[in-house]
């Protein structure tokens, strides 16, 4: 068993005009993904927009703190979830049930310390 | 007795690995152990005569220093990353029969989640047996590079727990296509070479050739593969007749026939018949029944284009490609003349994967110059030219236009 | 009680390569973890992006796996925390507490859903 990071990755000029009806019908997908691969899903959360973030960087005894992502790409992280899969082809069967329609999702394994 | 380990390198390096994983569960020791039990099979079969199952005695070997190895060091389990299995053997037998493990190795290589690039050294290294230097030099990059591949590679079957799995009978028909798409390409790699003084390079379409026949003993009923080493032996069929003795490149028109390797031939036109069973018939099984047209045609002359045509509008839809349509139409120049292969020709010219591609000029510039239009033709060759950076192919271009001056 | 994700932000080389500092951040990883684990909700690390796989959608529906991040970065996600706070100005005073030596940190609100 391994766990893995489905982080959603969303183009933000698309996600950010859907109608009330597409909002509520995507996090119905969500709904539906998590009833279905509940057993398999640790956690999960839906993030707000990038440019609700802070970002802290510490230098030589010095800290910065800004407003605003770290990095600005096209395709902003928007959420993720942490679930358990025996391995990757698993990890991928389940992944590929997330909904993410303005953009994709990547796979990522968690570290395992020894 | 070098000529002997050699042989077994060439056909059994693939089995031997595929099953010293299942003990090991880690291809890095995997690799060292079976490069040692190839060493050791230099000395011992020397002394004691080649024994009776080479593979089998190989594998015993390399899996017998790997249980040393591991019991000897027991941190060496918990620092490696392990491989995912779904079966775990947890001791082997070393009984006379040893699994054929390699649909699970190749299936690993050819996994949809490592890079195309990826896939086709891990092939070439671990089915195959190529040396890293030797993969390198396949693909033109530096050792180093390559070297940097392959690991970056084997951490990825690792750390993200690509399974050592034989696919599911739901997921098989998918992960066979990926790892038909690497035979493919180590084949049209070899067949032409994309750059580099020789058109053809046998290293890879023998490796392509022995994969091909590696699959059909595994999958014997699978149509894809039938197809895809059926399109290998009928195209190889016709090597030593490609160039000529000062390496100048033959048209299939000029070749000599009776050249051709007609046990190769043979093979491929049966299994083209077994793969067409299927409907709709595969990619594969229609470039080889094409390939098989020719093959069989005692002449240029007397070869069926109206069958050609037929089999490439059926590809045309399996397979629907900017390539088949520009093969098509040069099959149609052929049958019905070159006004007709030109004007299907220009109806491709938009087609933006191909207008890069040197084949189009050429072939425009063959039937220009059929039609007598020597002005357009020559410009033609000309754009040719500048589209291909194979020698032998630049030679024959060439040659073409230095025709048309006279 | 909100929640928030500390996104982690690091030239990942530096961790294969065991630069200097990373000893230093695995110990203050663990300080924080005993430290704060009352707050702290979830917080993983990544295997490289090396070891990640995306999964995008084509216009016909079926979806295309391929090898690698999503995004590619210089600084890549290589770690997170999903920690509670009051607000953010309180999350982003206990993200300071987080190392990241060799990139930077990012505070992120989750979404709350009604």
């Amino acid at each position: 068993m391994g766990s893995y990071v489905v982080l959603l990755y969303q183009d933000e000029s698309r996600s950010d005009h859907m109608s009330p009806e597409e909002q509520a019908d995507l996090l119905a997908q969500h709904g539906a993904f998590q009833a279905k691969h509940g057993s398999a899903v640790k956690i999960g959360d839906a993030l707000q927009r990038a440019a609700s973030a802070r970002t802290i960087q510490v230098g030589d005894g010095s800290m910065a703190v800004t407003d605003g992502p770290f990095v600005e790409t096209k395709e902003a992280l928007g959420g993720f979830y942490m679930i358990e899969a025996a391995d990757l082809d698993e990890a991928i069967t389940i992944a590929k049930d997330v909904p993410a329609p303005h953009g994709g999702v990547e796979v990522r394994p968690v570290m395992v310390f020894s | 007795m070098a000529a002997a380990v050699a042989d077994a390198h060439r056909r059994e390096w693939g089995f031997v690995l595929a099953a010293t994983v299942r003990v090991t569960r880690n291809i890095d020791l995997a690799e060292e152990c079976v490069q040692d039990a190839y060493a050791q099979a230099l000395r011992v079969w020397d002394a004691r005569g080649i024994p009776a199952k080479p593979a089998a005695w190989l594998t015993t070997t390399a899996r017998r220093r790997a249980l040393d190895l591991l019991r000897r060091d027991t941190t060496l389990t918990r620092l490696m990353p392990l491989i995912v299995e779904d079966d775990v053997v947890d001791e082997p037998s070393f009984e006379d029969e040893i699994p054929d493990d390699r649909l699970r190795l190749i299936c690993t290589c050819c996994h949809p989640a490592l890079a195309p690039e990826a896939r086709v050294a891990l092939t070439l290294r671990l089915v195959c047996g190529l040396t890293t230097a030797e993969v390198a030099h396949s693909f033109l990059v530096s050792e180093s590079t390559m070297a940097a591949r392959l690991t970056r590679a084997k951490k990825k079957i690792a750390a993200a727990g690509i399974p050592y799995r034989v696919p599911s009978a739901a997921e098989l028909p998918a992960r066979i296509d990926a790892v038909l798409a690497v035979v493919h390409l180590v084949f049209t790699t070899g067949h032409t070479a994309p750059v580099g003084p020789s058109l053809r390079r046998g290293d890879l379409v023998e490796r392509a050739l022995d994969l091909g026949r590696i699959l059909r003993a595994l999958l014997p009923s699978d149509a894809d593969v039938a197809g895809l080493l059926a399109l290998i032996l009928l195209t190889d069929a016709r090597r030593a007749t490609r160039v000529d003795e000062v390496g100048r490149l033959i048209l299939l028109a000029d070749q000599d026939r009776a050249v051709w390797d007609r046990a190769e031939i043979a093979e491929g036109v049966a299994l083209v018949h077994e793969a067409l069973r299927r409907r709709p018939p595969g990619r594969f099984a229609l470039q080889a029944a094409i390939a098989a047209v020719h093959a069989e045609s005692p002449t240029w002359e007397a070869t069926d284009w109206d069958e050609v045509v037929a089999l490439y509008d059926v590809l045309g839809q399996v397979w629907p490609s900017p390539v088949v349509a520009l093969n098509r139409a040069v099959a149609v120049g052929f049958a019905r003349g070159p006004a007709a292969g030109l004007a299907e020709l220009d109806a491709l010219a938009d087609e933006p994967q191909i207008a890069t591609y040197g084949y189009v000029a050429a072939a425009r510039a063959d039937f220009l110059r059929r039609l007598g239009r020597i002005a357009d033709a020559r410009e033609a060759y000309g754009e040719a030219l500048v589209l291909t950076d194979n020698d032998v192919e630049r030679r024959f271009l060439l040659e073409r236009l230095a025709t048309l001056e006279t | 009680m909100a929640r928030f994700l500390v996104l982690i932000y690091d030239d990942e080389q530096k961790w294969i390569d065991g630069a200097e500092g990373t000893e230093a951040a695995m110990q203050a990883h663990g300080k924080f973890s005993t430290d704060r684990a009352d707050s702290i909700v979830a917080g993983e690390a990544l295997e490289p992006t090396g070891t990640a796989t995306s999964l995008r959608r084509d216009e016909s529906g079926a979806v295309n796996v391929t090898d690698g991040p999503f995004v590619e970065t210089k600084e890549a996600l290589g770690g997170f925390y999903l920690i509670e706070a009051a607000d953010l100005d309180a999350a982003t005073e206990l993200a300071t507490e987080i190392p990241a030596p060799f990139g930077a940190l990012e505070v992120r609100p989750v979404m709350v859903f009604s």
